[in-house]
């Protein structure tokens, strides 16, 4: 096949199409999503958007605090300062055949998936009531009913897992699409690159959703990627990339509208990179002091997701008095789910030999 | 409401630390997120957010303090509408956080007991057929596939090459590409797509060339299928089979020459089947394909072309977790799985010219291991030998005889011996390796050194 880009040189108007730019659909995505970067929402959409946003925020500094105060054991991944990208791609997907799957930063996904967050903290506090019943943790939780698939403690494993999930997708002709989550530091793993390759061979419906909040527990994106536009990792395997602002609730959301679309048309899959920012360590025993104070306070300052969705707001007319109703809302759930997390009782002694098998033999 | 500030503990580990420093002061009105003060042990240094917005009222612990124990009411929260010069603290008081001995000792709870099962009786006059194990097996995946359209397979080779050793010969031509699916050389990755299907509803059979490779896929068998039914609480189920030639093949090398039933067999949450002659191989794989666990089968390729007989029936399906009696006997039982049983019958019928009437059992299920048969024999006869073709550390053969101390002792006219390959490498010259592997003259001295003959 003769290349298609014509030589730079040249000067001459670009002669090809992009039918006939064999590097076009690598870039398309991008391009679709530069030209319109930004979902435009009404009023109460975006109230709700900033609602989820909020409720995430609180409910990670209350897990924080009863880790602090010895509640939760292990280990406790917050998502506080990523709050964008869960909300953001999770409000673009079909809730009733979409499968979403991720890594152990996981509260702020079920979250945004709408799962009672009494569950979610009753499973950080290890109660019969959580919602894997005691035996998961932090780490591993589940919602079948609701399509989340976990909540996967092995860093990179959710990658061949999501594609598979896509695969069952498309084996079945049901027309969903699975969206797997994973960090900067997982993606430098050699089965992400496995399923990427048959995910792209197969033309499975996945998106893979690189959050890259800018380090892998304390090191630093450059100091452990040689390509650090993780968008651009899927080139070798044909898959198109998206760089998206991922502290930015409503771009997060057009550009998973137009990888949706991309997606379930049959094309294969699509890799989007999130670029955002955690505000607390890596998990509640790293202390992050492989960053400076300053570079956090300037990301609250200048980035935070929440404050933007805020001015978002004003700009359309809505008062602080609503926000402060919807705080106060907010405040209520997570201090009920804290409540009912602390004071639920521990799975029962018999719980120890359940469910290891399904079957009995 | 006032909101009493407690010490944080910077890991589930610490009990006390220093309050290092105040970075707010009576008065400040502080919002979630603020940092107020810094707390040290002797590994770190966190910052203690705010989680709440209100004022500082009373600062119960001076910074500098050392020794401060965790729950300790450190400072007091004025919310809104509140006179943060009003709010008093209670007493500074620490508080336990409830640990998981706080609750009276509860009795050791009972691990359940296995189901009682047997074979199913095959009805008099059923034609037997002669079948190689390869066929058995095919057939199984054949009729599960007709059966039930979730089901699957996965692999190197199994579509277009009709398997790397054949065993999925004419599965493509049935089934079609749909469900017959040629993989790239990429274990982890193919078994963690299967694994994700599995998650998602489907049924697949994950074929392995060999074992041997699945030790890059190892994580997502152990991992990512045998724990998630326990960590979701029953909530996510995994019914996927892992299948595909274990142990030595011949003069293939260390790197392809490995039994790995103990390997799987050490992990609660999986099944691990290891058949021997071909009637098993289909009812155990045609079972295990209708499991909502995940199971590891592990075939053998030397065992692949040897011929059987096999049941004619609509739907051969046989029990997992039951051991089979393959040849009664009153003086020694011999137990064994997958190839070791073959051996392990040449051995018997060898020892039955000298006078010893050996008993031979196939364990055919690794996990859940059928103590019951096992130790129903060695009842009967008071002697044992296990005898596995595999490494003998830390191997089947170790639990079985770990098996017979602790429920079987009284039983026992002599120790236990196991009869294994040789704790090496397996080599390729072809004497060497004669010598590193398990064969009949070494269970027959095994044997007559048990039954003091």
């Amino acid at each position: 096949m003769p290349k298609a880009k014509i030589d730079a040189g040249s000067g001459a108007e670009p002669a090809v199409t992009p039918a006939q730019d064999e590097d076009f659909a690598l870039h398309s995505l991008q391009e679709a999503l530069a030209a319109d970067r930004r979902y435009t929402p009404n009023k109460e959409e975006l109230l709700n958007l900033y609602e989820q946003m909020v409720l995430i925020r609180r409910f990670e500094e209350r897990a924080g605090q009863l880790y602090g105060l010895g509640l939760i054991g292990g280990f406790c991944h917050l998502y506080i300062g990523q709050e964008a990208v869960a909300v953001g791609l999770q409000s673009a997907l079909d809730s009733n055949r979409d499968s979403v799957i991720t890594g152990y930063r996981d509260h702020g996904h079920m979250l945004a998936y709408g799962i009672d967050p009494k569950v979610i903290m009753a499973e950080l506090t290890g109660r019969e009531a959580g919602i894997s019943r005691g035996k998961g943790g932090s780490m591993h939780m589940f919602s079948v009913e609701h399509k989340f698939y976990g909540g996967h403690g092995i860093v990179g494993a959710q990658v061949s897992l999501g594609a598979g999930l896509a695969f069952a997708h498309k084996y079945r002709e049901d027309g969903g699409v699975a969206m797997a989550y994973f960090g900067d530091g997982a993606a430098n793993q050699g089965q992400v690159y496995e399923s990427f390759n048959m995910a792209a061979l197969w033309k499975l419906p996945i998106i893979f959703v690189i959050e890259n909040n800018g380090y892998a527990m304390g090191t630093a994106v450059k100091r452990g990627s040689a390509e650090t536009h993780f968008y651009r990792r899927g080139t070798a395997f044909r898959i198109p990339g998206m760089q998206v602002d991922g502290m930015d609730v409503l771009e997060v959301r057009k550009a998973a509208e137009v990888a949706l679309e991309y997606v379930r048309a049959g094309n294969g899959p699509v890799l989007m990179e999130l670029n955002t920012y955690r505000y607390r360590g890596h998990s509640m025993s790293d202390p992050a002091k492989y960053r400076s104070r300053e570079e956090v306070q300037d990301v609250r300052e200048k980035r935070d997701p929440i404050e933007h969705v805020k001015q978002d707001l004003a700009a359309l007319g809505v008062d602080e008095a609503a926000l402060k109703e919807i705080d106060k809302r907010v405040r209520a759930q997570v201090a009920e789910s804290a409540d009912f997390a602390e004071n639920s009782p521990e799975p029962e002694p018999s719980e120890l030999y359940t469910d290891v098998l399904v079957e009995r033999y | 409401m006032a909101i009493e500030l407690k010490m944080p503990a910077l890991s589930p580990t610490m009990e006390e630390g220093k309050l290092a420093r105040w970075l707010v002061k009576e008065g400040d009105e502080v919002k979630s997120g603020d940092i107020l003060a810094e707390i040290e042990t002797d590994k770190a240094t966190m910052e203690f957010e705010a989680v709440d917005e209100g004022t500082i009222g009373k600062i119960l612990v001076a910074e500098g303090t050392e020794g401060v124990k965790v729950g300790t009411v450190i400072a007091v929260l004025a919310g809104e509408g509140e006179d943060a010069s009003a709010v008093s603290a209670s007493a500074p008081k620490a508080e336990a956080a409830p640990a998981a001995d706080a609750a009276p000792a509860a009795a050791r709870p009972e691990a359940p007991a296995p189901v009682a099962k047997k074979d199913p009786e095959v009805p008099h006059g059923t034609n037997m057929k002669i079948s190689t194990v390869r066929e058995a097996l095919r057939d199984a995946m054949t009729e599960e596939m007709r059966r039930d359209d979730r089901v699957f397979v996965m692999g190197e080779e199994v579509a277009e090459y009709q398997g790397a050793y054949k065993v999925t010969q004419g599965l493509l031509e049935e089934f079609g590409a749909q469900r017959v699916i040629d993989t790239p050389i990429t274990e982890y990755g193919f078994a963690g797509i299967g694994t994700g299907a599995a998650m998602g509803g489907l049924r697949p059979v994950i074929e392995f060339m060999t074992f041997n490779f699945a030790m890059q896929a190892i994580d997502h068998i152990i991992n990512s299928a045998a724990k998630t039914n326990y960590m979701s609480g029953g909530q996510m189920r995994c019914p996927i089979v892992f299948r595909g030639p274990n142990g030595a093949a011949a003069r293939v090398g260390a790197q392809h020459s490995q039994n790995y039933g103990p390997w799987y067999a050490n992990v609660p949450g999986l099944v691990v089947i290891a058949p021997y002659d071909a009637s098993d191989a289909k009812g155990l794989l045609k079972a295990a394909i209708r499991s909502d666990d995940p199971v590891v089968f592990l075939e053998n390729e030397l065992v692949y072309g040897r011929s059987f007989e096999l049941p004619e029936l609509d739907d051969h399906v046989l029990p997992i977790g039951k051991a089979r009696i393959m040849r009664e006997g009153k003086d020694v039982t011999i137990v064994s799985y997958s190839i070791g049983v073959g051996l392990a019958l040449e051995a018997a019928e060898q020892l039955a010219g000298e006078g010893i009437d050996a008993e031979v059992i196939d364990l055919r299920t690794l996990r859940p291991l059928d103590k019951e048969t096992v130790l129903a024999s060695l009842a009967k006869t008071n002697r044992m030998v296990v005898a596995e073709e595999g490494f003998p550390v830390c191997s089947i053969a170790s639990e079985i005889i770990a098996i017979c101390m602790e429920d079987g002792f009284d039983n026992l006219d002599a120790p236990v011996v196991r009869v294994c390959n040789e704790d090496v490498p397996l080599p390729y010259a072809a004497n060497l390796e004669k010598l590193a592997l398990i064969d009949t003259p070494r269970i027959v001295e095994a044997v007559r050194k048990v039954c003091y003959r």
